[in-house]
């Protein structure tokens, strides 16, 4: 293969993959459960693309994939093994909601609930990061056991606190018109919210951070190797506290524009595990901003016409979770090494050897003493 | 009153220490596994379907060992033989596992339909010891898979530090370009591993469905698995370790029922956040200097 389609083929083939495997496994799926694969199909697709009405479906479901997998990507680029965009996305939507029901409604109150979000998941990243920094305790671990306390904290605050004032269901009082992000084309199901814009300026602003900034430069050689990194001089813990509390306020804004553009309430359960789909999001897009604003748009696409598909074709919407597992294990078995290896002879050895250490970083490799 | 509390402990530790023991194996290999809680779910549901078929929970526990094993091969294959991203392997496991035993709970027992009645494992208590004060019932008189899993824990410590399979093991996951110079075939081990690790944690769904719930629903390992991830690290990759942060975890588990049914006007969220604020705060204490297998994780692609 000359260097020119070696590197098409990387860049298409996986999309192309991950698509096929999708179809593919959703029409066997649909057969298993006894209904037509066809029809299953036929839903999965247009109930994502075939109207416009579904098209905003799915950009609304991508915009807290793509803000949490944002938030993966930064960390995980980084050198810090955040798992924990749940528990943040979570506290956010926790603070956001204190903020919009909990003062009088005033003009702009919108911006003050995204702020509030943001700032809550950002402290909730701070406890791992403390751990890590101070008492080398692995972010894995602890960033997990705070998505538990996040989950039981919002679960009190729904029938405590923040309850309705009716008391009726375990969730807050819907949050006040000034508190609301504002929709726009209204003509599409009235749907589309501010939020979705923001999030792919974001994504997209998380990348610039990383490639284009001293700061991300910093940050990248720190998750590259965290000792050369320190030799050069760089201050490696403070970046570090830095990108865990921006990776923190991403998933902890999620959690807020989640509130604010959707659901208008908080309520139990009100994650169901973005911040882990998110993992698959960022690393499905290779850890890089297209590649991550394309598995969200994919992602989310598959819930919005898994969805369809329980209505037309009677196949259970719980199925999209395994086909996103599967497509995700497709792309990565094929991906890696094989077809990488054709791409680093294309490219040089040289970058090919910067390729393959950034990948072994990405992967969780340690980060040595 | 103390002796069932501390029996409630144990038992809710097995889950948890089965998987984490299986995990310990893996990461001791270098292979990091995050597709734990899948693997664990996966076990649940074989444990489920086949209890409640066939009326035994002993097939229960059998299905369970199978359908653990085959989901930890298919991530063995993808992320050894393969030599693709762990991380990425692992966490396709857990989305595979949570939307299949979810859509084929589904398929077989209807979209509403009530929670499976399933027969709970038998408690086999061992004589003589099983009257000890305090100690008999927590130990003594419990289901086959604690004891199971209590067995482990010596003659996993024994294995890997003192025998040649286990320095061969822990040099896997330290070096596994220098093992494999030595002549041992670090692929094949490392799928080994994962296989017993599958066995494992199918076994600790087993324990959770057949036992601690008593029931499927989807999702009902409820982040057990990334718990025993957990475990794994408080541990610092030993046996004993793991034994403790399970003890700990059960415990502190076990605490959060007392408090429900004792405690009136306090959020019983606040008991259920208990096990990972205790385990939070345990992390505090000193630790030792044992650090993680080198090559934990890392990509072992031998071109």
């Amino acid at each position: 293969m000359t260097p020119a389609v070696a590197r098409a083929a990387a860049r298409v083939g996986p999309a192309v993959l991950a698509v096929a495997t999708a179809l593919s496994l959703a029409a066997a799926l649909a057969a298993i459960a006894g209904s037509d694969p066809a029809t299953a199909v036929r839903a999965l697709v247009l109930g994502s693309l075939g109207s416009t009405a579904n098209v905003a479906d799915t950009l609304v479901r991508s915009a807290p994939l793509l803000l949490c997998g944002a938030a993966v990507m930064l960390a995980f680029r980084s050198g810090i093994f955040n798992i924990g965009a749940d528990g943040q996305f979570l506290a956010g939507a926790l603070a956001a909601t204190a903020v919009a029901t909990r003062i009088r409604p005033f003009p702009g109150q919108f911006a003050c609930v995204l702020i509030a979000g943001a700032l809550a998941g950002g402290a909730w990243a701070i406890v791992p990061a403390a751990f890590r920094i101070r008492r080398d305790v692995s972010e894995v671990i602890t960033t997990i056991l705070l998505n538990f306390v996040a989950l039981y904290l919002v679960s009190w605050a729904v029938t405590g606190p923040l309850q309705e004032s009716s008391r009726a269901y375990p969730q807050s009082a819907a949050i006040p018109e000034t508190a609301r992000l504002a929709r726009f084309l209204h003509g599409t199901g009235d749907r589309l919210h501010a939020g979705i814009p923001l999030a792919f300026g974001l994504a997209a602003a998380t990348g610039g951070l990383l490639s284009f900034t001293t700061f991300g430069l910093r940050l990248r050689a720190a998750g590259l190797n965290a000792p050369a990194a320190r030799l050069a001089g760089f201050p490696v813990r403070r970046d570090l506290a830095v990108a865990f509390a921006l990776s923190g306020a991403l998933a902890g804004l999620a959690g807020a524009v989640e509130l604010a553009g959707v659901t208008h309430r908080l309520f139990d359960r009100f994650s169901p595990g973005y911040g882990y789909t998110a993992i698959a999001v960022a690393l499905l897009g290779n850890l890089r901003t297209p590649g991550t604003i394309a598995a969200a748009l994919f992602f989310a696409a598959l819930g919005a016409g898994a969805s369809a598909m329980e209505r037309s074709a009677g196949v259970s919407a719980v199925i999209a979770v395994a086909v996103q597992g599967a497509t995700l294990l497709a792309v990565a078995a094929t991906g890696a090494p094989a077809l990488a290896r054709v791409v680093q002879r294309a490219r040089g050895r040289g970058e090919a050897a910067a390729s393959e250490t950034e990948a072994a970083a990405a992967a969780g490799a340690p980060r040595g003493a | 009153m103390l002796d069932a509390f501390l029996a409630a402990a144990v038992a809710l530790a097995t889950p948890i220490l089965l998987a984490a023991l299986g995990e310990l194996l893996v990461e001791r290999a270098g292979v990091l596994n995050i597709g734990l809680e899948g693997m664990m779910l996966v076990g649940a549901f074989a444990a489920a379907a086949a209890a409640a078929s066939s009326g035994s929970p002993l097939a229960g526990v059998a299905a369970a060992a199978v359908a653990g094993l085959a989901i930890a091969l298919v991530f063995a294959l993808v992320a050894v033989t393969l030599a693709a991203d762990q991380i990425i392997a692992g966490a396709a496991v857990n989305l595979i596992a949570l939307g299949g035993t979810g859509a084929l709970y589904r398929v077989l027992y209807g979209d509403t339909g009530a929670a499976l009645v399933l027969p709970t494992l038998p408690r086999v208590a061992i004589p003589g010891l099983s009257s000890l004060p305090v100690v008999g019932d927590a130990l003594f008189r419990q289901h086959a898979l604690v004891y199971v899993s209590l067995v482990l824990v010596p003659v996993l410590s024994v294995v890997l530090a003192h025998t040649g399979l286990g320095l061969r093991l822990r040099a896997l996951g330290e070096h596994p370009l220098a093992a494999a110079s030595l002549g041992l075939r670090v692929r094949g081990m490392r799928v080994a591993a994962i296989g017993a690790s599958g066995v494992l944690a199918g076994l600790g769904g087993a324990a959770l469905a057949l036992w601690t719930a008593g029931t499927f629903v989807e999702g009902v390992t409820a982040g057990r698995g990334f718990v025993a991830l957990a475990v794994v690290v408080f541990a610092r990759w030993s046996p004993w370790g793991t034994l403790a942060g399970a003890l700990l975890f059960g415990l502190a588990n076990a605490l959060q029922f007392q408090f429900q049914a004792s405690a009136v006007g306090v959020p019983y969220q606040l008991f259920l956040m208990l096990p990972y604020v205790v385990t939070l705060a345990a992390l505090l204490l000193p630790a030792g200097t044992t650090r993680a297998p080198r090559a934990l994780g890392a990509r072992y692609d031998r071109e």
